[in-house]
């Protein structure tokens, strides 16, 4: 793991891209958490799902060994070819599941692949000059219906499971409401009587560490371990609020207003992009959350009423 | 006149010359020929828009196409979307390929409405010209192919949207005359003996196809429709300040696309058959149930479609619903593929250029669609809609499914077509080279969508660079094999050895290979028959 981390590290500084002062937990900082699972009601789960992406983890990252960065990453890293960390229950059953489907279909490939070799190799003409005539055969094409069928209702019910999780919000402590615009983003705590402005920072303006196109001036503030519901709406065309590491995307649709949730597990800072195409600079217009301990929310909150005190990223 | 020349000659009058041959031409063969050479055209306007939104995000900061803050981008993608799917694949396999061999393969003199196959041609001129418009128009259209209001409403003004709106109002009207005369000329005009249940794949390909048209773009039209006039006339049918709904154009918009996307493939499964039965000499395994799968695909094909529209906030049980139907579609489609796999399986394969797109669009197909798979579940969509994967999943299905079709057809009945023979060993290269670079193109954005890649962005992250690099590589590749096409295509014209009746040996048993190659201008005159 250290080995790991030297080459990690090193690849970043090579590239200009040093994480951010809070931006990457290691796994070995990860607290234990309580979970939560589809019936939305907070319950321990010490191995289960969470053992088994570990093991995952690990099977993928030897596979694609040559690529340190499947551990830890809630932004984006160079020659990524996962996803980045998951840090919410729902992002961990997505990443799980994913994993699952990616195993089955590879394995769909892998054997289509070695049929067409052992067909090309074994049925060439110069080793087969004679082709046989058959061309049915009821049992045989039973079965390649069968089987799909059956793989098929296999991967259905984690599937729906996973939809259902992602769909009941579960009692929820904070309301964010994410708004669109062309071509940032506005937010509001409704409880808390907060709304501001979400603007990308211009590339000269970066500080050290910061990363291009990701970076917002005003980062969206929220306590981890605690249940958010976010509600996204749009004041022109449509949008889309979207961070990877959360499993979370949702349309923001103007005279609709959406709702999804998150809980995350580790404080951090997440970054995600506009996904849906909203007109010029839809590239430009980044999500930033940063997660942080009840505690310093509560701060957070006492210096956005009190803004003599705002605190940088505030 | 004309009418009157045609009864004074109806002996030899009836094979005009010189303009008249095309513009006004009813011969299906003819037709056919231009629909395949304004889909090469297509294909050259659309994959040099692709190269160069390969070459703006080769790296971070690209500035080719940052004009008007990025709207180049913008309308460069729309563009090159439109014209792949609309002035290259289709016109090639639906009007090109269909025109020419579905009246051959059954034994009919032409097609059942010679005339409304001219007026199916000739509408995609002006559609061609009206979408090149609203490349250039104002500040262009620059909504994605999917043209999701409000940003083609209230987000694009001027007049480049009604250009391309009208434009497809035109291609669509061309499509579903064409999805007639194909119907009708299936139905009909078979030779005697030739039963539907004889009748060869890329017939039932075409057919299935037809009514895909024929269901489906009446749906586009109506959605079209209700833009152009949300835009123009003030109505509100997309427009939440005046109670429309921007997710009602989705829905209509999707249930003309997934077909769509059917549309686009299901020729290149007729086509994928011909070539594989034939050069493993041996009849396709399992016709019937080749046959009724693509009837299956075609009519699940219209009960999937907002699983593109996981993300929009539908109802959860909707989206369970179209997480079920969509994954139903894979059990079609693994038939298909196991039947071809089973095709060869016994034969005596031989590897010419045909044959090998046909193996390489099986196995990538099967990437394509596994991908497919993957999306089908309205959770796992809800991290990669959106993304890079998506581009990734339906550029397999694509760009080298559809693609590899047009490609194995072409080499397929060229001799057929032209009367010369492309020399075997070109053909192999260009296939090599396209296939390493398709590939080397669309798989790293696998990994993009993975790691939150957004799609449709004219600058991305730095960390996303590498595999961008790599992709906009293999857009090199590919394209130098483009040029290399257009060398052989040319070669095989002007030095091509004189191509057999039957080039492809005891494998080909449709009745086109019984006609000289190239076949006289009308054929089948007096009925075939089928035993
Ligand atoms: C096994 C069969 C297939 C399944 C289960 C499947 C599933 C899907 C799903 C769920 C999406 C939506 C992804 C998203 O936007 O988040 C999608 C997108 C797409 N698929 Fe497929 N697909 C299949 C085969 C095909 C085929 C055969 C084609 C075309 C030849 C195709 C072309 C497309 C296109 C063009 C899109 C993207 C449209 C856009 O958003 O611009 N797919 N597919
Ligand atoms: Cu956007
Ligand atoms: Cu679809």
């Amino acid at each position: 793991m250290r080995g790991l981390q030297t080459i990690d590290s090193f690849l970043q500084d090579f590239s200009g891209l040093l994480c951010a002062h809070n931006a990457c937990p290691r796994e070995s900082e990860e607290l234990p958490v309580p979970r939560l699972k589809a019936g939305a009601k907070d319950c321990k789960d010490p191995k289960g799902p969470k053992q088994s992406r570990k093991r995952l983890h690990l099977f993928l990252t030897l596979i694609f060994s040559f690529v340190p960065y499947l551990a830890h990453a809630d932004h984006p890293k160079p020659w990524q070819m996962y996803y980045q960390d998951p840090v919410t229950p729902v992002m961990d059953h997505l990443y799980d599941f994913h994993t699952l489907l990616l195993c089955i279909e590879g394995t769909i490939v892998l054997i289509v692949g070695a049929l067409l070799i052992y067909v090309i190799i074994r049925f060439r003409a110069s080793k087969n000059a004679a082709p046989s005539k058959v061309a049915h055969n009821t049992l045989l094409e039973v079965i390649w219906t069968a089987i799909p069928v059956l793989i098929l209702v296999f991967i259905a019910f984690p599937s729906f499971k996973l939809l259902y999780m992602m769909d009941v919000t579960p009692k929820a402590d904070l309301t964010i409401k994410a708004i669109g615009n062309q071509w940032y983003w506005t937010y509001e705590y409704p409880d808390h009587n907060i709304r501001f402005d979400s603007n990308i920072v211009p590339e000269d303006q970066l500080k050290s560490g910061q990363f291009r196109l990701l970076e917002v001036d005003n980062r969206v503030i929220v306590p981890t371990h605690t249940n958010i519901r976010i509600i996204t709406t749009s004041s022109d065309v449509l949008h889309s609020w979207a961070v990877p590491a959360f499993g979370v995307k949702r349309d923001s649709v103007p005279g609709r207003l959406n709702e999804t949730w998150f809980h995350v597990k580790k404080e951090g800072v997440y970054y995600g992009q506009c996904s849906e195409l909203c007109g010029v600079k839809h590239g430009f217009m980044p999500i930033v959350v940063e997660a942080v301990t009840k505690a310093q929310f509560e701060q957070w909150l006492v210096s956005k009423k009190n803004p003599a005190q705002t605190p940088s990223g505030g | 006149m004309s009418y009157a020349t045609t009864i004074d000659h109806v002996h030899n009058a009836d094979h005009p010359t010189g303009w008249r041959r095309w513009v006004l031409s009813t011969n299906h063969k003819d037709i056919g020929t231009m629909y395949i050479i304004f889909g090469a055209f297509g294909a050259l306007f659309g994959s040099t828009l692709s190269l160069l939104i390969r070459l703006q995000l080769a790296h971070p900061h690209g500035t080719l196409l940052s004009g008007g803050e990025f709207q180049i981008y913008n309308i460069v993608i729309t563009a090159h979307g439109l014209l792949m799917i609309f002035f290259f694949v289709m016109p090639v396999l639906i009007g090109g390929f269909g025109n020419w061999f579905v009246p051959l393969m059954i034994g009919a003199p032409d097609m059942a409405f010679p005339r409304l196959n001219n007026i199916s041609f000739w509408l995609l001129i002006p559609s061609l010209v009206l979408l090149t418009l609203s490349i250039v128009v104002g500040s262009g259209a620059g909504t994605g192919w999917t043209f999701y209001p409000p940003l083609s409403s209230i987000g694009h003004p001027d007049a480049a949207v009604d250009f391309m709106l009208v434009s497809l109002h035109l291609a669509g009207a061309s499509s579903i005359l064409g999805a007639i005369n194909f119907i009708t000329t299936i139905f009909n005009m078979r030779a005697p003996g030739m039963t539907m249940h004889k009748a060869p794949l890329f017939v039932w390909g075409i057919l299935v196809t037809a009514f895909l048209l024929l269901l489906a773009v009446p749906v586009l039209a109506g959605a079209i429709t209700m833009l152009l006039t949300d835009r123009g006339f003030g109505t509100s049918f997309f427009e939440p300040a005046g109670g429309g709904d921007p997710l009602l154009f989705q829905h209509l918009f999707w249930f003309f696309g997934h077909p769509e996307v059917y549309i686009m493939i299901l020729p290149a499964f007729g086509v994928i058959s011909q070539v594989i039965s034939t050069f493993a000499r041996k009849p396709v395994f399992g016709y019937l149930g080749m046959a009724y799968a693509m009837v299956s695909i075609g009519v699940i094909g219209f009960v999937v479609w907002a699983h593109h529209m996981f993300t929009v906030g539908m109802d959860v049980n909707a989206n369970a619903y179209f997480t079920a139907a969509t994954l139903i579609i894979a059990v079609p489609t693994g038939i298909k593929i196991f039947s071809w796999i089973a095709t060869m399986w016994g034969g005596s394969l031989t590897f010419e250029t045909p044959m090998l797109y046909a193996i390489g669009f099986i196995i990538l197909f099967v990437i394509g669609g596994v991908t497919g798979v993957t999306l089908a579940n309205g959770g796992v969509d809800i991290s990669l809609h959106d993304t890079y994967f998506v581009v990734a999943h339906f550029h397999y299905v694509l760009s080298m499914g559809a693609l590899f079709g047009i490609f194995a057809g072409f080499y397929y009945w060229f001799p057929k077509m032209t009367g010369k023979m492309i020399p075997e060993w070109m053909g192999n290269i260009h296939f090599w080279i396209t296939f390493v670079g398709v590939n080397l193109i669309f798989f790293p954005m696998h990994f993009l969508g993975l790691a939150g890649m957004p799609r449709r962005i004219p600058d991305y992250p730095d960390a996303y660079s590498g595999w961008n690099y790599i992709a906009s590589l293999g857009a090199l590749l590919t394209f130098a094999g483009a040029i290399y096409f257009a060398l052989i295509v040319y070669y095989g014209f002007k030095w091509g050895k004189k191509a057999p009746s039957n080039p492809w040996g005891p494998g080909a048993t449709t009745l086109e290979w019984t006609l000289p190659s190239p076949p006289p201008f009308h054929t089948f005159e007096t009925q075939p028959h089928v035993s």
